[in-house]
């Protein structure tokens, strides 16, 4: 089969490529969960902002993806560098699943539990972090998941700014019209989505057992 | 009512509560006294629980004050207050991510108790309680509705506050482990002598537990009876209460305290 042929006489760029897409992914899921996961906690406890944190979040989900890379560009510092852009766009992308999950996670906590806590003395910080967000953490979790297999997905896109990642197999192989070069960044890109699927899946099943 | 004794543990001066258009709490004034278990006895939306929060600053009065060991309780640190009261609830509450051991450790923990005090705690607890110690490594989940609220009960006490707050606390269990908790919660009081508030809307309860009986309907304290008092009483709310309950109350009245 050609498709095989074709990875193994690019090994290296294939697996240059799935490196960057792993970086591409992995720095903007980080960004997102260190932005969404408090943006989620306080929106659980300030309901008041709830509904226009995550109609926002929302909004953004919404913009086309190649449009979203496409108003980026001329934006200063960003469109200097394509990955930065890349990263941004999918650090905004995750936002949702990832606020989300944290929100609806808090507000799952059994009321009578938390109120259990405030009564008994337990200040409000510590109520976060020994009941709140252990008893959600399984939920927050697959937010995650989530945020991550889409970006994986996503990710492919950004090479249409010339970001890098597997997208440029793909790109590259529309362009020539070969469906191996096409496949070439396809099928490690799916398979990156199903382990990252895998890994997290177990991940939250561990802590909801405990 | 009763003269008041010494210095009430827990006072109301008039204290009232409200939300938005809403007025749950009017005009309360109570006492309570030390060692005693004053039941708060009312049907549903009377006000009963409103009034148990207030005492730990869980609500907080619209006007008027509440009193806790002689102190206006919105004077000081409300977490310092919330660790000095115990606080047990229908819904048990406990932390399902937790051992029963954690569960009732978490507040010595947390205010610094060492080590081996804490774990000497939590084992004179599971006994107090009636619960086996080996249950000090289980889940809730593994335990039944009973055990649970024995453990919730242990919990509230593990710092070894004063006072005690319970808000229906046997009003979820089935008929035969109610009883067994209400006994037990006569002989724990008997030997502890905590100032317990107590809610309920069950008038055998409150006859069996209670040192007094305040009444609650609508917002408002109707009266505050001792048991054999609340029997023979000629208020119309008293009398509709113990009316609806039926014959073979005076049986139930609590002999142990007041």
């Amino acid at each position: 089969m050609s498709f095989f042929r074709f990875i193994l006489q690019n090994q290296r760029q294939v697996l240059e490529l799935t490196l960057e897409h792993l970086w591409l992914v992995g720095l903007s899921t980080l960004l997102a969960a260190l932005i969404g996961i408090p943006l989620g906690i306080l929106i659980s406890h300030r309901t008041r902002l709830d509904k226009a944190v995550l109609a926002g979040a929302n909004i953004i989900q919404t913009i086309p993806s190649l449009a979203l890379f496409g108003f980026l560009l001329p934006v200063p510092w960003l469109g200097e560098r394509a990955d930065r852009l890349a990263i941004l766009a999918l650090t905004l992308y995750a936002l949702l699943p990832i606020i989300r999950n944290t929100y609806t996670g808090i507000r799952g906590v059994d009321p009578a539990v938390v109120e259990a806590g405030r009564g008994m003395g337990l200040t409000e910080s510590q109520l976060l972090f020994q009941v709140e967000l252990p008893l959600a953490v399984s939920v927050i979790l697959s937010g995650v998941r989530v945020a991550v297999v889409i970006s994986v997905g996503l990710a492919t896109i950004a090479a249409a700014i010339g970001a890098g990642g597997l997208g440029e197999f793909i790109f590259r192989g529309l362009a020539m019209v070969d469906d191996s070069v096409i496949l070439a960044g396809a099928i490690p890109a799916a398979i990156l989505a199903l382990g990252a699927d895998l890994a997290l899946g177990w991940l939250e099943r561990r802590w909801r057992a405990r | 009512m009763q003269s008041p004794v010494a210095n009430p543990v827990v006072e109301f001066r008039n204290v009232a509560y409200r939300i938005g258009d809403t007025q749950v709490l009017s005009g309360v004034d109570l006492q309570v006294q030390l060692g005693e278990t004053l039941v708060l006895l009312g049907r549903s939306g009377s006000g009963k629980t409103t009034t148990l929060k207030l005492v730990n600053r869980l609500l907080s009065p619209t006007a008027g004050e509440v009193r806790v060991r002689g102190v206006p309780n919105a004077s000081g640190d409300v977490i310092r207050l919330r660790r000095s009261i115990g606080y047990v609830i229908q819904d048990i509450g406990l932390f399902p991510h937790f051992t029963v051991e954690r569960n009732i450790s978490l507040v010595p923990k947390i205010v610094g108790w060492p080590e081996e005090r804490i774990r000497a705690r939590v084992r004179e607890l599971l006994q107090l309680t009636g619960l086996a110690p080996d249950m000090a490594s289980r889940y809730p989940h593994q335990l039944s509705g009973g055990q649970q609220q024995r453990v919730g009960v242990a919990r509230a006490l593990a710092a070894d506050p004063e006072i005690l707050l319970m808000d229906e606390p046997f009003g979820a269990l089935d008929p035969l482990t109610r009883d067994d908790l209400q006994r037990e919660f006569l002989s724990l009081q008997q030997r502890l002598r905590k100032t317990v508030v107590f809610v309920t809307h069950d008038l055998r309860e409150a006859l069996r537990l209670g040192s007094r009986i305040a009444l609650m309907e609508a917002g408002r304290l109707v009266t505050v009876l001792t048991p054999r008092e609340f029997l023979r009483s000629t208020d119309p709310w008293a009398s509709a209460y113990v009316r609806a309950f039926g014959d073979g109350l005076e049986s139930a009245v609590n002999r142990g305290t007041s």
